[in-house]
């Protein structure tokens, strides 16, 4: 059973710009775009990670640069053994990678969902379009500068939406994220998720504080 | 034996083959008792309508059990499950190509306001697009609670006034 660390050494061998990246659970290894097919071959057919868990991206903040990593996770049946393969991608407003379809034929959706969300664009992929969201939509939802409730659009369907009036609107975030209290012990009643700021609502505004100020935002 | 002060109000040996009624009862009576679903199942909620389907909880005793997959055939449209941005045109339109009279379930927590996913890609309930006619909350709901909603359904119209919307 070949050891994580062999791997790692292995492949800054052959390939000399691999660097180390610091993880917690797995080996990881960030390399530049431009090899990152090269080394995923290598590690498909030397190292035996026949399996492609995950392809998904990074989107670090809109100032940064590099601003977009697509990170690979590769499993080895064979020896049960896990790693992840990270890239940046060279460029932050138009970010792109070649697809690793033509290695692993599951990377079809994967890369797919990437380019939905995120706006990464995979060079070489046989069909790529959006998977949640539809066609025409004009954003990217999980790139940090889209709001977490999501923007207002009209709905994709001309006709149905003069019909019924509706449209793609910001869902109600009511007071912050939904979540589980999560202190300690948790009794039954507690463990519901619940909005963070339960003092106000769609129904009720927020109150003043006791003194007659409005709270500042 | 029917003793002589009490009299029903059919007596076959009288009546014969014949009853009396309202023609929005019977119309009502009709519709209800063969309200035919067209199953949009579009997630887990569609195991909880598969599971009624069956033998166990048999929505087949009111009558519901011919799931019409066509809408021009169906009676009620039972939403099962999250209702995405994407899917919400092709919903309204299967609902549109439904013939009068015809009637929404939204079940679940999903189709009824959205459910847990407060997101850019789920639509808040499938009553901004169709008119739901009874709401199912659950995640998912217990075939008996979907047998419930489709007695509440089945209730609702038996008052309606069908009769009078009939040349509508």
């Amino acid at each position: 059973m070949t050891a994580p660390v062999d791997v790692t050494a292995a492949l800054q061998a052959k390939f000399s710009q691999i660097t180390p990246r610091p993880t917690l659970d797995h080996p990881a290894i960030n390399v530049p775009p431009t090899e990152v097919i090269a080394v995923l071959k290598y590690l498909r057919d030397e190292f035996a990670y026949d399996f492609l868990m995950d392809i998904t991206a990074i989107d670090w903040a809109e100032g940064v640069s590099p601003r977009f990593t697509v990170v690979w996770h590769l499993h080895s049946t064979q020896t049960h053994t896990y790693i992840r393969v990270a890239a940046d991608c060279a460029s932050d407003t138009e970010p792109s990678v070649p697809t690793a379809v033509e290695l692993w034929p599951g990377a079809n959706w994967h890369e797919r969902e990437t380019w939905d969300l995120m706006g990464v664009a995979f060079k070489g992929h046989p069909d790529l379009r959006r998977i949640l969201m539809w066609d025409e939509y004009p954003y990217h939802p999980l790139r940090k500068d889209f709001p977490l409730a999501g923007i207002e659009t009209a709905l994709p369907d001309l006709e149905v939406a003069e019909e019924t009036q509706a449209k793609v609107l910001p869902a109600p975030m009511v007071g912050g994220p939904f979540v589980a209290s999560s202190a300690g012990e948790i009794s039954p009643s507690d463990a519901e998720p619940r909005a963070k700021d339960e003092s106000w609502n769609e129904l009720r505004e927020k109150p003043d504080t006791p003194n007659g100020l409005t709270p500042t935002a | 034996m029917v003793s002589a002060n009490t009299e029903v109000a059919y007596n076959s040996k009288v009546e014969g083959a014949i009853v009396p009624t309202t023609l929005d009862s019977a119309i009502n009576w009709i519709r209800s008792n063969s309200m035919w679903p067209m199953p949009m199942g579009l997630a887990c909620c569609a195991i909880e309508l598969m599971a009624v389907a069956s033998s166990r909880f048999d929505i087949a005793r009111f009558g519901a059990e011919v799931m019409r997959f066509s809408p021009r055939q169906s009676d009620c449209m039972i939403v099962a499950g999250t209702v995405t941005y994407k899917m919400a045109p092709h919903l309204r339109r299967i609902y549109d190509q439904m013939a009068a009279p015809k009637w929404v379930i939204a079940m679940g927590a999903c189709a009824s306001s959205g459910g847990m996913y407060r997101s850019y890609a789920t639509l808040q309930g499938v009553d901004r697009i169709v008119p739901v006619d009874v709401y199912v909350s659950g995640c998912p709901p217990r075939p008996e609670a979907l047998l419930d909603a489709l007695i509440k359904l089945q209730n609702k119209v038996k008052g309606e006034q069908s009769f009078k919307r009939l040349s509508a």
